[in-house]
């Protein structure tokens, strides 16, 4: 089995250490960065959500190598900005103004960092004006709003009005979730999409940036 | 302490009641007789003590006798599959679910009527059964049209012993019919003391309600105990109309009715394996039907169960099925409420799940869906118990510090035992998944998990040399009544 083949496996199998081993090992041996990423990395990852979806294998394995993902990810990250190779993908994600709630966004964004998206998590209670200052600070390509209240929903909208207003709609991509929405009300304010659990989020996000093209 | 200390139980009968149904069951058997259309057997009894009215063919029990025969029946026994491996544990609180049987119909799952099965289908309920990892035994389920009559009770054994492994409740229709199951299991198993020692297949014995064996039941008994072969007793009183309306009046008829089956298996050969069963029913005076949905059914199956454990004599109910005549709300509601009832009470053997419609009809899809049901139980019936909960600080300490348990050694260690995890025809998806997934509703989950899991399917392991043996013995059995080969297998 080769190394790339191997961090992948290790990776499946949610071993961080193994993971980290193997990434190391690849590096010395002058193995191209992309590749490491894009073949060991994310790929076992993919083999992860895809078992994951057929209920193969559950939660607490998938975060496992999403676990296994980062300690790859750590030390690749000096190489590809040293490299000028960008992130698959950035993510702005928060629960918005008024709302507490975080236990689903935050379980969104360590899966979204497990398959390797670069997530900046605001937190909870995030106004319109920081989910769109950050966005564009860090140049970020999505943005995920999360509310369990149905009295807290409307403040997605206005954070998408506000991006209407900034002219940056349509430039970034809209992503929601949370036990009040649906595909109906992501539509109505204008969302690209609405997000029902941690896997659909990082297949959404997948869709929105250069893993599907 | 233990999980199995705190195993969860459902009690319906206190020890004085359970007593005073025996005393008076036994005043029955003694007083009023037991008829038993079986000279062989009405000799036998009378050699035990037993007075015997050969004129109205009643047999009058004595104390003596009874006793004696409680006495010899094992407290346990164990079933094994055709490779000799254990697969079903008949003893205390254990439980084991096992399909319902003798259908006379199945539910076609393509195009949702109703029909007579054949071959084909039984060979397909047999390959899935062998996939059904909750259901720890097979059951000679359905009755395939395809053959003749005379031999659908034997043929249906032969096709369970040649397409699963597991174990095999079954019973014959007649007395011929017993000797050449008999040749099939010794076929499997090489000789008659290894048949004994591993017991392949029950044999369901039913007296008919009230207070008589038929003469072909009651040799039936005596043909399994002459091979060691386990019996249960399906006593099948149907209260307020062929046994008092009340469920302790049912019982006390049960109990008679049982333990003169349990006499005749011990004085013909102490020491046979049986179980304490029984398919009663409390009468619809609406319909004039058999409800096996009723709650009133269910517990007096709970309560006779009860009855037996306070004999030490393991049990065996039909319960866990339905009446409806579809895979609708009714179908879930009367399965689950009588398998959660036969799971508390500790019913040993429990036969019921695919069947509607009275058990007049199998469904494969129903199958499936009570597989579930019955690995759902089965969790149950393990109760609660702490396991590395205490000190609980350090579990507490990691959750504050990692804000969650998903990837805790605790959580990964235990969380696919502490909850029973369902496969796909129970959907537990959110709403907006199961649209994605085609908003594909519970009947059309079952079909696909039946056809996943037929073409997971792994012939049986059984050498094959003996599966010659089978055929052969099939063959020549069909020859006799005109059938010059068995219908194709697929």
């Amino acid at each position: 089995m080769d190394i790339i083949q191997e961090l992948s496996e290790q990776l499946q199998q949610g071993n961080p250490k193994k993971a980290a081993e193997l990434t190391q090992q690849a590096i010395n041996e002058n193995i191209d960065t992309k590749t490491i990423l894009d073949q060991g990395l994310i790929a076992g990852m993919s083999v992860v959500g895809e078992k994951f979806k057929q209920h193969e294998i559950f939660l607490p394995d998938v975060l496992l190598a999403a676990k296994a993902m980062y300690a790859g990810m750590d030390l690749l990250k000096p190489l590809m900005l040293k490299e000028g190779i960008p992130t698959i993908g950035k993510v702005v994600i928060g629960t918005v103004q008024g709302d507490l709630h975080d236990i689903g966004k935050n379980l969104v964004a360590i899966m979204l960092k497990g398959a390797g998206f670069e997530v900046i998590d605001l937190g909870n209670d995030v106004s319109p004006e920081k989910f769109l200052d950050t966005a564009e600070k860090e140049n970020a390509d999505i943005i995920g709003m999360s509310a369990l209240l149905t009295t807290t929903m409307p403040v997605m909208k206005k954070v998408i009005d506000l991006a209407k207003e900034r002219q940056i709609f349509g430039k970034k991509k809209f992503i929601v979730g949370g036990a009040p929405l649906s595909t109906e009300y992501a539509k109505e304010i204008g969302a690209d999409a609405y997000c029902f659990d941690g896997m659909s989020a990082v297949e959404a996000v997948k869709r929105f940036t250069s893993i599907s093209s | 302490m233990k999980g199995k200390d705190l195993r969860p139980v459902v009690r319906f009968l206190e020890n004085n009641l359970i007593e005073r149904i025996i005393a008076e069951a036994r005043d029955i058997m003694c007083k009023l007789g037991i008829e038993i259309h079986n000279e062989r057997i009405l000799t036998l009894l009378a050699d035990h003590g037993a007075r015997v009215d050969k004129n109205t063919q009643k047999v009058f029990f004595n104390q003596s006798l009874i006793d004696k025969a409680i006495a010899a029946t094992p407290h346990s026994f164990k079933l094994y599959d055709v490779l000799g491996n254990e697969a079903v544990d008949l003893s205390g609180f254990n439980v084991n679910f096992t399909p319902g049987s003798a259908a006379i119909y199945c539910l076609d799952g393509s195009t949702k009527t109703v029909r007579k099965p054949t071959t084909s289908d039984y060979i397909r309920y047999a390959k899935l059964m062998s996939r059904m990892k909750n259901i720890a035994s097979q059951s000679t389920a359905m009755i395939p049209s395809d053959v003749h009559e005379k031999i659908s009770d034997s043929y249906r054994l032969y096709l369970n012993l040649l397409y699963c492994e597991k174990p095999v409740v079954t019973g014959a229709f007649t007395i011929e019919a017993l000797e050449i199951m008999k040749e099939l299991q010794l076929a499997v198993r090489g000789t008659k003391e290894n048949l004994k020692a591993k017991p392949l297949t029950v044999f369901s014995c039913c007296p008919t309600s009230p207070l008589k064996w038929s003469e072909v039941t009651s040799q039936n008994l005596i043909d399994c105990a002459a091979y060691s072969i386990p019996v249960e007793y399906i006593a099948m009183p149907l209260s307020g109309f062929m046994s008092p309306v009340t469920i302790v009046g049912t019982l006390v008829q049960h109990t008679a009715e049982t333990l003169s089956g349990l006499v005749i298996s011990q004085m013909f050969n102490p020491g046979t394996p049986v179980l304490y069963g029984g398919s009663p029913a409390f009468f619809d005076v609406r319909y004039e039907t058999t409800p096996m949905g009723s709650i009133a059914t269910m517990m007096i199956d709970c309560a006779y169960n009860e009855i037996g454990k306070y004999l030490s004599i393991p049990t065996q109910a039909y319960i866990g099925l339905t009446d409806a005549k579809s895979l609708d709300v009714q179908a879930g509601f009367e399965t689950a409420t009588g398998a959660t009832l036969a799971a508390l009470a500790g019913i040993n053997n429990i036969s019921g799940p695919g069947m509607i419609d009275f058990e007049s009809c199998i469904s494969l899809e129903k199958l499936v869906i009570d597989n579930e049901i019955c690995g759902t139980m089965l969790r149950l019936v393990n109760g609660i118990e702490p396991k590395e909960d205490f000190p609980s600080l350090p579990i507490f300490e990691e959750l504050l510090r990692d804000k969650h348990l998903l990837i805790a050694d605790h959580t990964r260690k235990y969380f696919k035992e502490e909850d029973y995890l369902p496969g796909p025809v129970i959907n537990r998806a959110n709403r907006s998944r199961w649209e994605e997934d085609g908003s594909i509703t519970e009947w059309d989950r079952a079909t696909r998990e039946i056809e996943k899991q037929l073409k997971s399917y792994q012939p049986t392991r059984l050498a094959e040399n003996i599966q010659s043996d089978l055929i052969k013995l099939m063959s020549a059995e069909a020859h006799k009544f005109g059938m010059n080969e068995l219908p194709k297998r697929d």
